[in-house]
């Protein structure tokens, strides 16, 4: 997975501890009560014309928990994504996200709620100009957070995931894995509330497969709650977290099979 | 300052070579179309300096008794048409002792002089404010009193002014409809850059940007873009202004004395520049923030 020093320590380091958000104050959230975090209410997507890929979708995801979202290739797991990070609108129904119903929400509002959700995009998303530390630290930059933070705490970061010596390398030259190191730093960097990881396991060995999960988890334990689409299986069966299945438009929960189930449909 | 690290890959789009030289052209315009109207402002000044205070009236005899009674009715006539008039405050015939005394130095002896056929003056005080219509008397003096006429002098100086006045209107104009095209200009050279650059303008949406941090990156580079534009416009434009300049002064004396330009109107002219590159900001923030408002 790359040649850049590819080991992740295993404890994580103080800018994922620490959050260093500067537009809210956040308690230790791992200690908090669990709160509903995601609310669909018959939510229907079309693209242009065409037939609905999402129809009637309901659920509702309490913070703290790890999800898998799962479906087939073309089921719509990219598309409820990006309900969710807020990249578009239902064509109908009702979101919220934190309590917040974004499909009335103001376009200033925005900012606000994405800043609390991490992705990690298939396709990684980076900005090829851009070093792998300022890719990183964009979450924080667009927050305003000082200069001198970022210096500090994201170097820890990207030692943390393996690439503390591409801190000054740009993503056309780092390897797929290492890319996606990038893009799940970026991701976590501001220590969201939700997580979003589409197929973050889709590209790599089981082995890298185990520890992307195992990183998602410490995340977890941190207060992030995780939802992850995938269609690893054997990945699914072992960590046995609570599913969402897509399937011809619908969406259906299949309870944890390891843990205590945090979703309901 | 301008350059510092971009989120957006500004280096790599097409407006980086278009946007200065656009704004450079638009500067040198701006600044020979500003110094020409300064020129104008000018001489505009000075000439209505020379028009202002008197001016002479002559009514020419129509027989060849100056003492007519024909001749003195037409006087009375006009100096009520002239006192009339609004701009003038006071109208006087000159007597024919101040008559001679007037051409005594070019001619001498009086006793010549009272036997020359020689025009009645006028001498006509206006009002500095608001001076009458020079052009408007003579016209109607020449309408309504044969052998009247206004001081040619004047009327012709007159012409002047106002040709002068709606070239003066004309460089502002030409200022405006410059500013007009350079904001034009750089409204779409900023939306060519808003769609060459969607996605990585998506990405920064998705990590929590607001619309002001996107616009204000738009806005630097504008700036930066347009300093170069304009330094490289006013540098073109000023040799040209000095040569100009250099070119009038073998024509002073008369009508163009005194066209040189001092530290005020070069403060003037500098200001254009910076007014270029503050607009190709301005211009581009608000295009941003506009476009992105109807983004998701």
């Amino acid at each position: 997975m790359g040649g850049h020093g590819a080991h992740w320590t295993r404890s994580p380091p103080r800018a994922i501890v620490s959050p260093m958000r500067s537009d809210r104050v956040l308690s230790d959230r791992s200690k908090l009560p669990s709160t509903e975090i995601v609310r669909f209410e018959g939510v229907g997507l079309r693209y242009g014309q065409g037939a609905e890929v999402l129809q009637d979708i309901s659920f509702t995801l309490n913070s703290g928990g790890v999800y898998f979202l799962t479906g087939d290739s073309g089921a719509g797991k990219s598309s409820l994504l990006s309900l969710m990070y807020l990249a578009r609108r239902p064509t109908r129904g009702r979101i919220e996200m934190f309590g917040i119903d974004t499909t009335r929400m103001s376009h200033a509002m925005l900012p606000r709620v994405r800043r609390r959700i991490g992705v990690v995009f298939q396709d990684f998303r980076l900005l090829d100009h851009l070093s792998t530390l300022d890719n990183v630290a964009l979450p924080l930059r667009v927050a305003g957070v000082k200069e001198s933070e970022i210096a500090r705490h994201v170097p820890e970061l990207l030692n943390w995931v393996g690439l503390g010596g591409a801190i000054k390398s740009k993503p056309p030259l780092l390897s797929g894995g290492e890319k996606q190191r990038v893009a799940i730093a970026r991701a976590v960097i501001n220590r969201p509330d939700l997580l979003l990881a589409d197929e973050p396991t889709g590209n790599v060995d089981d082995r890298i497969a185990q520890r992307l999960m195992h990183l998602f988890i410490e995340l977890n334990r941190l207060g992030t709650t995780v939802v992850v689409a995938t269609h690893n299986e054997p990945l699914i069966k072992r960590f046995g977290f609570p599913r969402l299945h897509l399937s011809e438009g619908g969406l259906t929960l299949q309870p944890a099979t390891r843990s205590k189930p945090a979703a309901e449909v | 300052m301008f350059r510092r690290r971009a989120d957006l890959p500004f280096d790599h789009d097409a407006t980086a070579a278009f946007l200065p030289a656009m704004i450079a052209m638009m500067v040198f315009l701006a600044t020979l179309a500003l110094s020409g109207a300064l020129v104008l402002d000018n001489l505009l000044d000075r000439w209505n300096r020379d028009i202002k205070g008197t001016l002479t009236v002559q009514v020419v005899p129509t027989d060849t008794n100056p003492n007519s009674k024909t001749t003195a009715q037409r006087i009375e006539k006009t100096i009520r048409l002239l006192e009339e008039t609004p701009g003038v405050l006071r109208a006087r015939a000159l007597s024919e002792d101040e008559l001679a005394a007037l051409i005594e130095p070019w001619l001498g002896s009086t006793d010549l002089i009272a036997d020359l056929p020689l025009p009645n003056l006028i001498d006509v005080t206006i009002s500095d404010a608001q001076p009458p219509d020079l052009i408007a008397l003579s016209e109607r003096l020449k309408k309504e009193i044969p052998g009247a006429s206004v001081d040619d002098h004047r009327i012709w100086l007159s012409r002047v002014i106002r040709l002068a006045d709606g070239l003066s209107m004309l460089a502002r104009s030409v200022m405006v409809l410059i500013g007009l095209a350079a904001a034009v200009a750089v409204i779409y050279a900023t939306r060519a850059g808003l769609a060459i650059h969607r996605s990585s303008i998506e990405i920064l949406h998705l990590v929590g940007a607001r619309d002001g941090y996107i616009a204000r990156q738009y806005a630097l580079r504008a700036l930066w873009l347009g300093v170069q534009g304009a330094v490289i416009g006013f540098g073109l434009a000023t040799p040209v202004l000095i040569g100009l300049g250099a070119m009038a002064k073998t024509l002073q004396g008369g009508l163009l004395a005194e066209v040189s330009f001092g530290p005020s109107h070069w403060i003037a002219l500098g200001a254009v520049p910076v007014a270029a590159a503050g607009l190709a900001m301005i211009a581009a923030f608000l295009t941003v923030l506009r476009t992105l408002s109807r983004m998701l």
